[in-house]
């Protein structure tokens, strides 16, 4: 691969959006090419959009799978609202995603694939690239499957295989256009097909065949660079928020000296987590798949009584049929860390779609006063650090946590940079050990003055036999007690010690420190949100944002933060269940901004909706 | 965990707890309560190593009156709470107290994946043939046709036959006694504790409230010579007043059938094929005309709990470094980059 002798450019940021059949491999393509950015040193971020089908009929809209990569000179938030390039692998990915194509973007198709029953399988009257349909974009036709089954021919491998190398070819050809370093990549082929050796050098081959026609063709006239970004010294990977989360809890087990033990039933989008910790045995993690969600977390709750780190990961169907585990988890003040990866719903909704409308269920979706700690990441990596937060409130105050992660930071990805394991929190805790009460009795329910827990006095433990249960328990004995007094002082009890969970003040950020507007946010929409406030601040206008990881309790200086501006306006994908609480809480006149379609914000709409507020009040 | 340093020498006594005891006056549950006290020091496990853990209904208030750790949870999740407790601390005694209704109703899924998991838990299912705690209907081993409060003009559903369903989930030990009858219970309970793996004893367990009388035929000294079958490992399968009735295995039949002379099936409940013990509990019905009880099947596989284990010590035994320098290794793990 010789040096490019064209014409090359600089550019601060490219939106990149490869999408194909199901079985093309866009997946795979779309992380390669993340992993070569990251390489490079510039900041990236990814959304994957996939169908909840497996393998949808081949060349249909409903199969059309696609990854979008957004990287850039400079630290970016989102995955970027529309791609500057559009790699369609056949019509269906062509028409799937055109819509959202700004005028001038680069359109790379493979035209093999244009045949007439493909057209006609989408509903395309004529052929798309020949009827000046497309004149607004750059177009360039690339016989992708042709070219790479040309550069195999002398392999001896079966055309079938060959074929299936087009998304190396097309790879090969994007690398080449954005200058990326390409030797993981190789590499990452000689792992993935090591045992088939003839495969290892088919893909290298195709990726070779698709850099090299990039520098040899006229197709192509120009290369782009894009400088590294400034980012904090130290050492990154990047990661997906599944994969975070799932560290976050070894690092959890680790830090807090307590076996884990997992229970899970295989749910979209939050099987990964499974999959992962599955892995990590060495780490005294045990992972059950469970009959049902509710024998996931009654496992985990189980192995919880019994002294280990209880988790069960589900998404919103989950959650649903754990509500009276959960009930039972707050009577008997055991900790327990719940994830739910939102998804869209109700019921079965989209499940490969994102959404953050379980927030009222985590809050509220329980029989009885059941209040419990809810805490949200605000991005891939931050999931990480969020589900440490859930383990520490878990273990310190003994109490169920729900960790409301969504589809968006799931399966999203970014540059982490790694932390050091050194300066994580501590996490150990104390089993009780002896009586505690001057009679040499036993007391369950006496609690810590300082975190209002009461004991954790673990099976095997000698002298403290004790029994608990979902039956009201007296205050202190836990005997169970149906005294009126005592259920109404145990209910303000258990409301009361939540509230007194020991969260972080909300910090607002407002580099003019003269906003009138707040916006405020939680979870996923970290993102979109900040990328909206830099833009109108670029702009010459002031914005203050804040964002909130502590749902439940909430933090102590919220009302004061909410009530220090003239508007708060709260986006979220829901129809305004941060709102409704904000409102009831503060009698905030907060103004929702809601959007249900299983997307997440793009900073654009986020940027004009903010611009209103900001001009108009 | 720790362990008493000095050996204890437990009675009956050391297991009852300072809670008053609060079934109806009469119930059967009480009996089961004093054989299982009875037999509990001859487990020769400390206290606090003894777990029970109960779902919801009549029976389900067993761990209260317990001296040893216990969770009284909710309506038929305890296995799936035990199976966590059991696979996470091998070094406990896990015992499942449960009732028709909390075991084969609301919790039948979480029952039969305990037994086909072979968790190491022994399951005490109290099987009364009734919802005695909701007052009076119904349960799913309710003859068909039960007048309830719940079904005025009979109910239409078929029962469960609980030791059918555990040996269909391939339960490694299966067993059946009665409630009145405390050195059988016993005894069962001694090969119930001795097994490794899922032990499944079904009680029957009279209440006097609401369906009394339900196990009368082979409880009455007038009738339950003549339909109680005692199976006693390597005896052959005899009962009656002269033992003159035999369980035998006509040719070319898949079961077994109760008749008058022939040769006697021996008993052995550590055959492998569950279809023997299948066939065993298929002999009585609804009807209780003959119903055997004692050990059904006892068979050896290896238990969940152990499995797990394995794999843990397995991958720590593989691995080298501290569980910090593990941790610090994994998080940076597959392709990185460093900014200086």
């Amino acid at each position: 691969m010789a040096a490019p002798a064209k014409r090359v450019e600089q550019l601060d940021r490219v939106v990149i959006r490869f999408a194909g059949d199901s079985g093309d491999g866009m997946q795979l393509t779309g992380d390669r090419f993340t992993s070569e950015t990251a390489q490079l040193g510039n900041d990236i971020s990814t959304l994957p959009n996939f169908p909840a089908e497996i393998r949808a009929p081949a060349g249909t809209l409903p199969g059309v799978s696609s990854f979008q990569v957004h990287f850039a000179d400079y630290d970016i938030l989102t995955p970027g609202d529309s791609p500057n390039v559009l790699v369609a692998m056949n019509p269906a990915a062509l028409k799937a995603n055109l819509s959202e194509l700004p005028a001038g973007a680069d359109l790379i198709v493979n035209t093999d694939e244009f045949t007439k029953r493909n057209l006609a399988k989408v509903g395309y009257p004529s052929n798309p690239l020949e009827d000046g349909s497309l004149a607004e974009f750059s177009v360039h036709p690339v016989a992708l499957t042709s070219m790479t089954v040309g550069a195999l021919a002398g392999l001896g491998i079966a055309k079938k295989d060959a074929e299936r190398a087009k998304n190396m070819f097309a790879l090969g050809l994007l690398s080449w256009m954005y200058s990326r370093p390409f030797e993981s990549t190789l590499r990452f082929l000689e792992r993935k097909f090591a045992k088939r050796p003839e495969l290892v050098e088919a893909n290298k081959t195709a990726f070779r065949a698709g850099w090299n026609y990039g520098e040899t063709t006229e197709a192509f006239s120009v290369r782009y660079e894009i400088k590294p970004a400034k980012m904090l010294p130290g050492t990154y990977r990047n990661i997906t928020g599944n994969q975070a989360l799932a560290l976050g809890l070894v690092a959890a087990a680790v830090r807090s000296k307590l076996p884990l033990f997992l229970g899970a039933y295989p749910i979209t989008p939050a099987s990964d987590i499974l999959h992962e910790l599955s892995k990590h045995k060495r780490f005294g993690i045990t992972t059950m798949q469970a009959e049902d969600e509710i024998a996931a977390i009654g496992a985990a709750l189980g192995a919880a009584y019994g002294g280990a780190l209880g988790v069960t990961t589900t998404s919103g169907p989950g959650v649903a049929l754990k509500g009276e585990t959960i009930s039972l988890a707050i009577a008997l003040e055991l900790p327990l860390v719940i994830v739910d990866v939102q998804r869209a719903g109700p019921s079965t909704g989209m499940p490969t779609k994102t959404e953050q409308a379980d927030l009222n269920m985590a809050l509220y979706g329980r029989h009885g006063e059941a209040p419990l700690a809810v805490v949200a990441p605000k991005s891939p990596s931050d999931c990480f650090h969020a589900a440490l937060e859930a383990a520490r409130i878990a273990l310190t105050y003994r109490t169920p946590v729900i960790l409301l992660s969504d589809n968006y930071v799931a399966n999203g990805s970014e540059p982490w940079l790694l932390p050091s394991v050194d300066e994580l929190p501590d996490l150990s805790v104390s089993f009780a050990t002896e009586p505690n009460s001057p009679d040499g009795k036993f007391l369950p329910y006496l609690r810590d003055p300082a975190t209002m827990a009461r004991p954790w006095a673990v099976p095997g433990t000698p002298g403290l036999e004790h029994r608990i249960g979902g039956l009201e328990k007296a205050d202190k004995t836990g005997d169970i007690s149906y005294d009126p007094e005592n259920h109404d002082f145990m209910v303000r009890t258990r409301a009361a010690r939540i509230e007194a969970i020991g969260v972080p003040d909300i910090d607002v950020e407002d580099p003019s420190e003269a906003a009138r507007i707040l916006v405020l946010g939680w979870g996923s929409t970290y993102g979109p949100i900040g990328a909206a406030c830099r833009a109108l601040r670029q702009r010459g206008l002031t914005i203050a944002q804040a964002h909130l990881r502590h749902l439940s309790p909430l933090p102590a200086n919220l009302g004061e933060v909410l009530k220090s501006y003239e508007k708060v306006v709260i986006p979220e994908m829901n129809l305004g269940q941060l709102a409704h609480v904000i409102r009831a809480r503060y009698l905030v006149d907060a103004v929702p901004f809601n959007q249900v379609s299983g997307l997440p914000f793009t900073a654009a709409t986020l940027e004009s909706m903010l611009e209103d507020v900001v001009k108009n009040g | 965990m720790a362990s008493p340093t000095i050996p204890l020498k437990l009675t009956a006594k050391d297991f009852k707890s300072d809670q008053e005891v609060r079934w109806c006056p009469g119930c059967g549950d009480y009996a089961i309560l004093a054989a299982v006290q009875g037999f509990m020091p001859e487990l020769g496990i400390p206290r606090e190593n003894i777990v029970f853990v109960s779902g919801i209904g009549c029976s389900s208030r067993f761990p209260y009156y317990m001296n040893t750790y216990g969770m009284h949870s909710i309506h038929g999740r305890a296995p799936a709470i035990a199976t966590g407790l059991s696979a996470s601390r091998p070094d406990l005694s896990v015992w499942v107290v449960t009732g028709d209704g909390d075991a084969l109703s609301i919790g039948g899924n979480h029952l039969i994946h305990a037994l086909r998991r072979n968790v190491n838990l022994k399951i005490l299912l109290f099987n009364n043939r009734i919802y005695g705690l909701t007052k009076g209907q119904y349960s799913p081993t309710s003859e068909l046709g039960k007048i309830t409060k719940s079904t005025p003009a009979g109910s239409a559903d078929s029962p469960f036959n609980p030791l059918s369903l555990a040996l269909g989930a391939e339960a490694t030990f299966v067993a059946r006694t009665i409630d009145s009858d405390r050195k059988h219970l016993q005894s069962v309970l001694r090969a119930a504790a001795e097994h490794e793996g899922s032990a499944f004893v079904e009680i029957y367990q009279n209440c006097n409230i609401f369906n009394d009388g339900a196990f009368d035929l082979i409880k009455d000294a007038g009738s339950r010579d003549e339909h109680l079958i005692r199976l006693e490992q390597g005896q052959p399968i005899t009962f009656g007043r002269e033992n003159e009735w035999s369980v035998v295995h006509p040719e070319g039949s898949f079961g077994l059938r109760v008749q008058q002379g022939g040769t006697p099936l021996v008993h052995d409940a550590t055959v492998e094929d569950p279809a023997y013990a299948f066939a065993l509990s298929r002999l009585s019905g609804s009807d209780l005309n003959t119903t055997p009880i004692g050990v059904f099947r006892n068979v050896q596989r290896p238990s969940y709990d152990e499995i797990v284990r394995k794999q843990l010590v397995d991958a720590r035994s593989q691995s080298t470094g501290t569980p910090e320098e593990m941790l610090n290794d994994l998080l940076g793990s597959g392709d990185t980059w460093t900014i200086l």
